[in-house]
């Protein structure tokens, strides 16, 4: 009882349950999963396919907090991402062929490297502040894609890009499929090589960590270079879903929504211990928000407070203090069982 | 001076934290127009005892006067109201203020609801003036030298019309010149009755500039003398203390086996060679053979952590070579070192050593794990091998590997520390203050430890506050003074006076360098 009430997953998973059952309350058929054409449909499915993208870069982000860093050029990294496969593909002559659409998600995703390796470069090699280094391409990079798009915004014609976002593979959403191919690969990667422990120690105690050996400069390049092929590939899947890439729009605002998966999934923006699955929950509860305020009827105008309120609740019952209270709680509590088994 | 009445008057101040007693019954007193230099190795309670007089700490029990009449601060800012003023060890001023800002911050003078800057400049150049200082009062604070920032800090303390400024470490950064200035200073504070406390590690500066001085140790006072009539050596030796008295059944094996005469013709594993760096030590030579251990004496700031910091790879020296095996070797990392099996046991366990939020096992395995690299993951396994033998080996409590080493008592979080080195093998295994702060049991089965070690063949650099346990344990002592070696010798009959002989004078008793 005690070991599930202070599991750190606990209120997240809590609050993810809550939701769905004000969604159940409003909208009876919430559960139901229907085949059509061999397609899953059905709420909950659209809550995995559209969480897909902020899933996907948060779990880059979870590993970047994790070092004491934070990636605010997430959302840009999108919109460039989406730009450069976008003008790619309108600028050949045949968008339909799956040589081109390969080409065109290759090349978006070796920018966007490019733009990882230059955050790990401020951050390990120059010691560059995070929120700082990142800051640089969150405003910087939205000009690129402006640039890169000649400020239209580029819609395209090609069913095989449609297939990434919008598209289906063994009845599952292909979007679905690819943040759960990124998450499994993110966990075997760092749980099962010592990658993790590295990332946790430089995050928990750097000095520390330097005098036992480790590399953090390494780490810390690898980690915004990880966040940014994340981003790489959920920009991708949010500009397949519009066909269209809009520099403006595009992943606007995703960095906040990542940063809010990671926290409200137990990890500290204080960086060491981080959870992957805490990251998943995470975004899941936001997405179910967004799905909750269609569902409920909440105006649009009161989306973003909503919101807020909800996200401040699973911050304020995660807080120290609020633990602190909750335990004072159960020892009487723990008590009283004790002597009623009595 | 006697005669006066005490403007601070402590009595039977006590003071406990959870498992430690800081402050046991300790008397102090403090004059008008006096320099009281308060003295104590690390963990005597110096800071304790000022915390208690700012008001940051609150005292359990005991008496406390200011100016004859009882006080109880209720915070700092209270004491600072009531005339005591502290400059701490880091200029704690903001460097992106003004000089004037930063001497009247939060008292400032107003006008019209409105800060009168003016005024504001107009009372800060009188207050540099006085100190005889050619301070631009609207210049930045950041723009001065570490030592003019020092004394704007104590032109900030006398402003408030201290009874008492405490003046905490204020020469560590400064050179000769910047201390002569300040000293100045100092006595001019003096003449006008203000009551100085001064604390300082260099003896020298004690010397030349105290009325008076108290010397705590272990939380204790162990009196207050006047200096002209006390031996530097007799103050070492009060601040050091001798009655360490366990440890009855570690013989001084380390004489019967091999000790560094024995070595001769053989080739240091590590040697130093004019290994110098820039305000940390002077150069210096120094040779470590196999299986041997030497210990570093010296008080605090002499440079023996320094010294040990660039064995080990922390920090670069800027002069001289470091030899591993007759080869010349560049560390630029602690990694480097570690490559070469040199691994640096930190003093500052808590900073610079454990990963507080990792468990035990992951503690011991990151030296190991960081060496093979992030894709060669030892084997969990393995993992749990390593940490259960270490456990076993070292008594470390809990004996559970997955426990956070933050809930870890002192004792056990310096074991994992050491199992962590241990686990990489290391050739030398450089210990600074291992057993600083840590129960009796714990740092007897440490001692042991490191005995056994050099032993089987490794060589340990082993630095320590306490004389007693750098004898009882080396083969051979280097001794260093105002960060430079000024001796190193044999442990053949030294005995504690003979090296408190050295670490005060700094001159070697007897022909006993080897």
């Amino acid at each position: 009882m005690s070991s599930i009430l202070t599991h750190r997953l606990f209120w997240p998973v809590v609050m993810l349950l809550v939701l769905f059952a004000v969604n159940l309350v409003a909208f009876p058929g919430f559960f139901v999963i229907e085949v059509k054409d061999g397609h899953l449909f059905g709420s909950l499915v659209d809550i995995v396919r559209n969480g897909a993208p902020t899933l996907i870069i948060a779990v880059g982000m979870t590993l970047v907090i994790a070092t004491r860093g934070i990636d605010l050029s997430v959302g840009a990294i999108c919109a460039i991402s989406g730009a450069v496969a976008c003008s790619i593909l309108l600028g050949s002559p045949n968008p339909g062929s799956v040589g081109t659409v390969v080409t065109a998600v290759v090349v978006a995703v070796a920018i966007s490297l490019v733009l990882g390796v230059w955050n790990g470069f401020l951050v390990a090699v120059f010691g560059v502040q995070p929120i700082i280094a990142t800051l640089i391409l969150m405003t910087a990079g939205r000009g690129v894609a402006m640039l890169i798009t000649e400020g239209q915004i580029l819609t395209v014609n090609s069913p095989p890009f449609k297939v990434i976002g919008s598209g289906f593979l063994f009845g599952l959403p292909v979007a679905v499929l690819i943040a759960a191919l990124i998450f499994t690969a993110a966990a075997v990667l760092t749980r099962r090589t010592a990658l993790g422990l590295l990332i946790e120690s430089v995050g928990i105690n750097p000095e520390a960590s330097r005098q036992a050996g480790v590399r953090s400069r390494g780490l810390l390049f690898t980690v915004y270079t990880f966040s940014a092929l994340c981003a790489a590939i959920a920009g991708l899947v949010l500009t397949s879903n519009q066909t269209a890439a809009d520099a403006n729009n595009t992943g606007l605002f995703i960095e906040l929504d990542a940063i809010l998966a990671v926290v409200i999934g137990g990890t500290s923006l204080a960086g060491g211990r981080y959870s992957l699955a805490g990251t998943l929950v995470g975004a899941l509860v936001i997405q179910t928000l967004v799905t909750t305020v269609y569902t409920v009827g909440i105006p649009p105008i009161a989306t973003m407070v909503f919101k807020a309120a909800v996200v401040t609740a699973v911050c304020l019952l995660q807080s120290p203090t609020t633990n602190a209270v909750i335990a004072s709680w159960r020892k009487p509590i723990a008590a009283r069982f004790r002597k009623a088994a009595v | 001076m006697t005669a006066q009445n005490p403007v601070v008057s402590m009595t039977d101040i006590s003071i406990s934290f959870p498992g430690v007693k800081a402050l046991d019954g300790v008397d102090f007193r403090l004059f008008p127009g006096e320099v009281h230099s308060l003295m104590g190795e690390n963990g005597a309670g110096k800071s304790t005892l000022i915390k208690a007089l700012t008001g940051v700490y609150t005292v359990d029990s005991g008496r406390m006067t200011l100016a004859g009449e009882d006080v109880s601060f209720s915070g700092p800012a209270d004491a600072q109201r009531a005339g005591i003023s502290t400059v701490y060890q880091e200029v704690n001023l903001l460097p992106n203020l003004t000089v004037a800002e930063n001497i009247l911050l939060g008292r400032e003078p107003r006008r019209f609801g409105g800060i009168d800057w003016r005024a504001m400049r107009k009372r800060a150049k009188e207050l540099l003036t006085g100190l005889h200082l050619d301070v631009d009062p609207s210049s930045l604070l950041g723009d001065h030298s570490l030592a003019v920032q020092q004394l704007v800090a104590i032109g900030r303390a006398i402003d408030v019309e201290a009874k008492v400024v405490i003046l905490d470490e204020p020469t560590s950064s400064l050179d000769a010149d910047e201390v002569a200035e300040l000293f100045r200073v100092i006595r001019e504070l003096k003449s006008s009755g203000v009551a100085i406390l001064f604390v300082s590690h260099f003896l020298d500066q004690v010397y030349e500039i105290s009325d008076r001085l108290t010397v705590l140790r272990n939380g204790k006072l162990v009196g207050e003398y006047r200096p002209e009539e006390l031996l530097r050596i007799d103050l070492v030796q009060k601040m050091i203390g001798k009655d360490i008295a366990v440890l009855d059944d570690l013989e001084r094996r380390t004489h019967s086996g091999q000790s560094g005469g024995d070595l001769d013709g053989e080739r240091p594993i590590v040697s130093a060679i004019g290994l110098g760096r820039k305000g940390a030590i002077e150069p210096l030579d120094l040779d470590v053979y196999e299986g041997e251990v030497v210990g570093i004496a010296g008080l605090l700031g002499s440079g023996r952590t320094e010294l040990a910091r660039i064995l080990s790879g922390v920090d670069r020296p800027d002069t001289g070579e470091l030899r591993i095996d007759g080869v010349s070797r560049r560390f630029r990392t602690p990694r480097a070192a570690l490559s070469a099996r040199i691994a640096y046991s930190s003093e500052n366990r808590r900073a610079e050593g454990i990963v507080d939020e990792l468990s035990i096992r992951d503690n011991i395995a990151l030296a190991l794990q960081a060496d093979k690299g992030w894709f060669r993951r030892i084997p969990k396994k393995r993992q749990d091998e390593l940490a259960a033998s270490y456990i076993a080996a070292l008594n470390i409590r809990p004996a559970n590997p997955d426990a956070l080493v933050r809930n870890l008592s002192g004792g056990n979080q310096q074991k994992v520390l050491l199992a962590r080195w241990l686990a990489v093998a290391p050739r030398l295994l450089i210990l600074d203050e291992p057993t600083r702060g840590i129960d009796v049991g714990a740092k007897a089965e440490i001692q042991k430890l490191v005995a056994n070690l050099a032993e089987n063949g490794m060589s340990v650099v082993f630095i320590s506050a306490e004389l007693e346990e750098v004898l009882r344990l080396s083969n051979r002592i280097a001794i260093m003074r105002d960060r430079r070696l000024v001796a190193d010798i044999d442990n053949d009959d030294l005995t504690v006076d003979s090296l408190l002989a050295v670490i005060a004078d700094g001159s070697v008793a007897s022909g006993a360098t080897s």
